[in-house]
């Protein structure tokens, strides 16, 4: 079992969870079974997203007719930009059954030192790529005390959220640097080749694919699958548990801090305080995009799909002359628990009218 | 994996050495706090000696009392295995609501005021707690949400407002600012508080209840426990503790906007977590808990005065929440063994 | 465990699906999209024309403020006066802002603004830098930039307009402390957040004015941040009264400082010997000067930056002035005004409250 803490699970989710045991709506089939087909394909997650994402579409356009502009586009997918950099590894990071609260702190803290390293003289070429291993490192901490010291990683990525955060501002303190060459800032919040499309979402493209084809392609990504699944069954299948999850928790640093140059060069300002509170709404586009917090189970395309309909309430939002901002807040928070409850409450339906149907005498009741 | 594993086959069983043994672990874990506590005092008052003077320790008494009520609240729920992170937006709600309500009819008894910031807390609470335990929803997915979607309508609620001091009628804010026999009255609420819960976690069979869902969830299924049940009250508890100290935020600082509270999630679980309350359910005392939040306020004023950068203040309870929960897996381990052998040797 | 081939081409095709529906409105949305890769070309004079004095006020303009944060009451209090302004002149204005203080949290909303290109953006900036490169968007958008309060990037805006200077604001809440302690002692500063362009500017000018021979007896001892909130400057007044036993003032130039100090120091052993000064909310801060806690502290009336923003981005908008220092226009009932150098307006000097005048004021 993943060692987090959960919620009180009736034996019946726990079977669910440990065994994989795919209902209607979750993007899992690894059983492949007479549901195949157009209805596997419906009563996936990804569907449903996609679905949201169409009826969102009119809505936005009618709270206002610039929603589908490729302005919108443009300038809604910046502001997600390094949301969406983070979310493709912490996506790898849940389906390990693990979680990394610390991401938004690491880029603070990778804004920062780029803060000081710019002070103190070097050149960007080089401040980046220090930065990017600056926070491989913080990835690596996490990774260490998670499976070298067996500590659950709720616990741990809360305090080097806190413990990162605080580097970050003992590093640079309260100065922030803005003075970062135009051809690097211009390249940060400029647009790929004359198109709408920013240079930082090509950026989030290719990584996206990388991940994708990571996760879903290689056996290093089954095996993230199968730790997240069942630990245990795969550690005695030979995987090495304890190798894999350090390198993904590296790799979230090393993105988080990735997030944190390109944040930091969009802005023109690096600083200690850059990013707070971002690694919430991360979380929240994993967790929408059918990543189950339990482990074995989601899609880099689910969390794609995720990001675009989470960018594209929030662009709506702020479009609005009438909707009040504070309105953000609910609707993510309502979206987050409902990607989890919905899929809850259609399996106990389904499960119950299969109980009456075929009247087993060992189905447990929630 | 947590410490009270093998005595999760009977979880509401007294006496045995199981249960004394890990007894004692809490007596040492709660005692390590309290002489990290006297050694950080004993530091600081040597190189400050202001530090330890009446009036100084009467603003460490009331900076730790809000926490220690959410601590104790938090620490219901994490021992079951969950956790709540949306005491921060409670806090922010229940203290606006009580601001407005006393600016607005000044002449409101200020118990039915605490009661209805409680009520309003215990609302929230139980929201939490159908979807942890109806809806199935995990403990961190929950209240990350309504995290967000209670700061929103706090947000929305205060539409920009904000409680005044001057608003607010005098003996409210003599509840946040006054002293009992020189002792101030928010800590004296808070200890009764503490008091109370702890006690009752620790005497009645709820209690023991809730520790064992959180050790061991099957076994105290199959034992007739009523996991959903009790986890819904401690939610509702853990909300309506959470009112209860933004009812006590407005009478300490009388001055309230929409963002009273942020960021306190962290804080108080870190607190928690540094009492002694395992992350992992099961074990943990509201005793620890409160003195972890006593512990960590200390921390944080003690680097004020001291006149160390405020900038490691962060990065020093960062560092000291990970040192505690190592510490807590280190003693978790050496104690499931030692179980382990003593149930051996009497099974052998 | 896991097949592979039908699922992994599942995937492939709804994140297909997902990637051309997102390009899809990408690329057919209108293109008004001018390159936003060019840093944009400074705003002041970019525009070659000139202004035209008796130009008539455009009716119906339409004017987005920007507050530093949503739900601060002095903000709400300040932008109210852009709403008078633009009232009185037959147009509107909304206010839309982010919940949050932080350096970048106006930019995405600067950038959904420029998408409903209203005729003129009046913003109090989080941070001088990090907004620049949305504003000048707007500016090249045609739409105006009017910096209030505090101020943006200078090339990011065609006006900046400052409640006083900000010389000013430094050298009189010094002179203010230090008439209070007798010239003479260890004072302390509790300013808001790290990053704010207007705390840091008056932090410069008071250090500066401190250099006068005049206040050789009194030194600076801190800065601490408050963070505009609430209990952290409580916390914070807590620990420079504990951390500097020989204290004898503290300015707090930030209205949330200076009555979290107030109300810490009105129930402390040193209320009256410490003393306070800062920039307050008479309304506030009234209970304490009542009480002795404080016997003085300053302001100006933020609505009236506010309204005199208005009146600039209105005339801004309507091209009766373009920004140039030396040009002159009349906002409404505060009178005549003219732009000095850097492109600043300056609404005027300080006042001082205290137990003769707290009375009159009401805000």
């Amino acid at each position: 079992m993943p060692a987090e803490a959960e919620s009180v699970t009736t034996p019946a989710a726990d079977d669910a969870a440990a065994a994989g045991r795919s209902a209607d709506t979750t993007p899992d089939a690894d059983a492949p079974r007479s549901r195949e087909g157009l209805r596997a394909i419906a009563g996936r997650w990804e569907t449903l997203l996609v679905a949201l994402f169409i009826v969102l579409l009119p809505i936005g356009q009618a709270i206002s007719p610039e929603f589908l502009t490729s302005d919108s586009f443009t300038t809604g997918s910046l502001d997600f930009s390094e949301i969406a950099l983070m979310a493709l590894p912490l996506t790898l990071v849940v389906v390990a059954a693990e979680i990394d609260l610390s991401v938004a702190s690491v880029l603070g803290l990778s804004s920062a030192l780029m803060a000081t390293l710019w002070n103190g003289g070097l050149p960007l070429e080089l401040i980046m790529p220090l930065c990017i291993v600056a926070g491989g490192l913080c990835g690596a901490f996490n990774g260490l005390l998670v499976t070298r010291l067996g500590l659950p990683s709720l616990a741990v990525t809360i305090g080097t959220l806190a413990l990162f955060r605080g580097l970050a501002f003992v590093v640079i303190g309260d100065d922030s640097v803005t003075d970062f060459p135009a051809v690097w800032t211009d390249r940060a919040f400029g647009n790929f080749a004359g198109t709408a499309v920013p240079n930082v979402i090509v950026l989030f493209a290719v990584l996206a694919v990388l991940f994708a084809v990571l996760l879903h392609f290689t056996p290093f990504g089954r095996s993230v699958f199968a730790i997240g699944a069942n630990e245990e069954a795969a550690f005695y299948s030979g995987l090495r548990v304890k190798r894999i999850k350090l390198t993904l928790f590296v790799l979230s640093g090393a993105v988080a801090a990735l997030a944190g140059v390109v944040i930091s060069l969009r802005n023109s300002t690096a600083a200690a305080n850059v990013g707070v509170g971002f690694e919430l709404t991360v979380v929240t586009a994993v967790l929408l995009g059918g990543v189950s917090i339990f482990g074995g189970r989601g899609t880099i395309g689910g969390v794609i799909l995720a990001l675009l309909l989470l960018g594209g309430i929030q662009k709506a939002l702020l479009l609005s002359e009438s909707i009040s901002s504070y309105w953000i807040q609910i609707v993510t928070g309502t979206l987050l628990v409902s990607s989890v409850l919905g899929p809850n409450l259609v399996r106990r339906v389904s499960d119950a009218r299969r109980r009456h149907s075929t009247q087993p005498t060992q189905e447990v009741s929630p | 994996m947590s410490a009270v594993d093998a005595t999760a086959a009977d979880p509401t069983a007294t006496g045995g050495e199981a249960r004394r043994l890990t007894e004692w672990v809490f007596r040492v874990r709660e005692l390590g706090i309290v002489g990290a506590f006297v050694l950080l005092m004993v530091f600081t008052a040597v190189m400050e000696p202001r530090f330890v003077n009446a009036d100084s320790l009467r603003n460490l008494a009331l900076n730790a009392a809000i926490f220690a009520i959410l601590a104790a609240g938090q620490t219901l729920v994490i021992i079951t295995r969950n956790v709540d992170l949306s005491v921060g937006s409670v806090l922010g709600l229940a203290a606006f609501m009580a601001g407005d309500l006393l600016s607005a009819h000044p002449g409101l008894a200020i118990p039915a005021v605490i009661v209805l910031g409680m009520a309003l807390g215990a609302a929230c609470g139980a929201l939490n707690g159908v979807l942890v335990t109806f809806g199935q929803v995990p403990a961190l997915v929950v209240t990350l949400g309504t995290l967000y979607a209670f700061r929103g309508v706090a947000f929305l609620w205060t539409d920009g407002r904000q409680v005044n001091a001057e608003t607010l009628p005098d003996a409210f804010l003599n509840l946040g600012t006054g002293s009992i026999l020189g002792v101030p009255t928010l800590a004296v609420i808070a200890l009764v508080v503490v008091v109370v819960v702890g006690q009752a976690l620790r005497d009645f069979r709820v209690g023991r209840e809730l520790y064992a869902i959180g050790s061991n969830p099957e076994g105290a299924r199959l034992a007739g426990v009523r996991s959903g049940r009790r986890v819904f009250w401690a939610f509702v508890a853990s909300g309506a503790l959470a009112g209860l100290a933004g009812v006590l935020f407005t009478a300490r600082f009388g001055t309230v906007d929409a963002t009273a509270g942020s960021g306190y999630e962290l804080t108080v679980i870190s607190a928690t977590v540094v009492g002694g309350v395992a992350i992992f359910g099961g074990t943990g005392s509201v005793y620890g808990a409160a003195l972890g939040a006593l512990l960590l306020n200390t921390i944080t004023s003690s680097l004020i005065v001291l006149k160390v950068d405020a900038f490691w203040q962060q990065a020093a309870i960062g560092a000291l929440l990970l040192l505690a929960i190592a510490f807590d897996r280190l003693v978790g381990l050496r104690l499931d063994a030692a179980l382990r052998r003593r149930s051996a040797l009497r099974a052998g | 465990m896991i097949p592979f081939g039908s699922r992994a081409r599942r995937h492939l095709l709804t994140t297909t699906i997902a990637a051309v529906a997102a390009l899809a409105v990408a690329a057919c949305g209108s293109t008004k999209n001018d390159s936003s890769s060019s840093s944009g070309s400074s705003q002041s004079s970019s525009t070659g024309a000139s202004a035209n004095a008796e130009a008539p006020i455009k009716k119906g303009l339409k004017v987005v403020s920007i507050p530093k944060q949503l739900g601060n009451p002095y903000e709400e209090f300040e932008h109210s006066g852009v709403q008078e302004a633009m009232k009185e002149l037959g147009g509107s204005d909304r206010i839309q802002g982010s919940t949050d203080a932080g350096a970048s949290s106006q930019v995405p909303i600067i950038n959904s603004i420029v998408q409903q290109k209203p005729a003129a953006i009046v913003i109090a900036g989080n941070d001088p830098n990090a907004v620049a490169p949305a504003l000048k968007q707007a500016a090249q958008r045609g739409i105006k930039v009017v910096a209030m309060d505090s101020d943006v990037a200078p090339d990011a805006r065609s006006v900046f307009v400052n409640q006083v200077t900000t010389k000013l604001v430094g050298q009189n809440q010094v002179e203010s402390i230090a008439k209070q302690i007798g010239n003479k002692g260890q004072i302390a500063i509790l300013s808001a957040t790290a990053n704010a362009t207007n705390q840091n500017a008056w932090i410069k000018v008071m250090k500066d004015t401190l250099k006068d021979p005049k206040y050789k007896d009194i030194k600076l001892v801190k800065v601490a941040y408050g963070d505009d909130d609430d209990q952290k400057s409580f916390q914070q007044m807590q620990g420079l009264i504990q951390a500097y036993p020989n204290l004898k003032g503290v300015i707090s130039p930030t209205t949330v400082g200076v009555a979290a100090a107030a109300r810490y120091l009105s129930k402390s052993p040193e209320k009256g010997k410490v003393k306070l000064t800062g920039l307050g909310f008479p309304n506030q801060m009234r209970k304490f000067v009542d009480d002795g806690t404080v016997d003085e502290f300053q302001l100006w009336v933020p609505k009236d930056v506010g309204y005199l923003a208005g009146q600039a981005a209105a005339a801004l908008a309507s091209g009766r002035i373009t920004g140039k220092p030396g040009e002159t226009f009349t906002a409404g009932r505060l009178g005549k005004y003219t732009i000095g150098p850097n492109s600043e307006i300056v609404l005027g000097p300080l006042t001082t409250f205290n137990k003769e005048n707290i009375g009159k004021f009401d805000f």
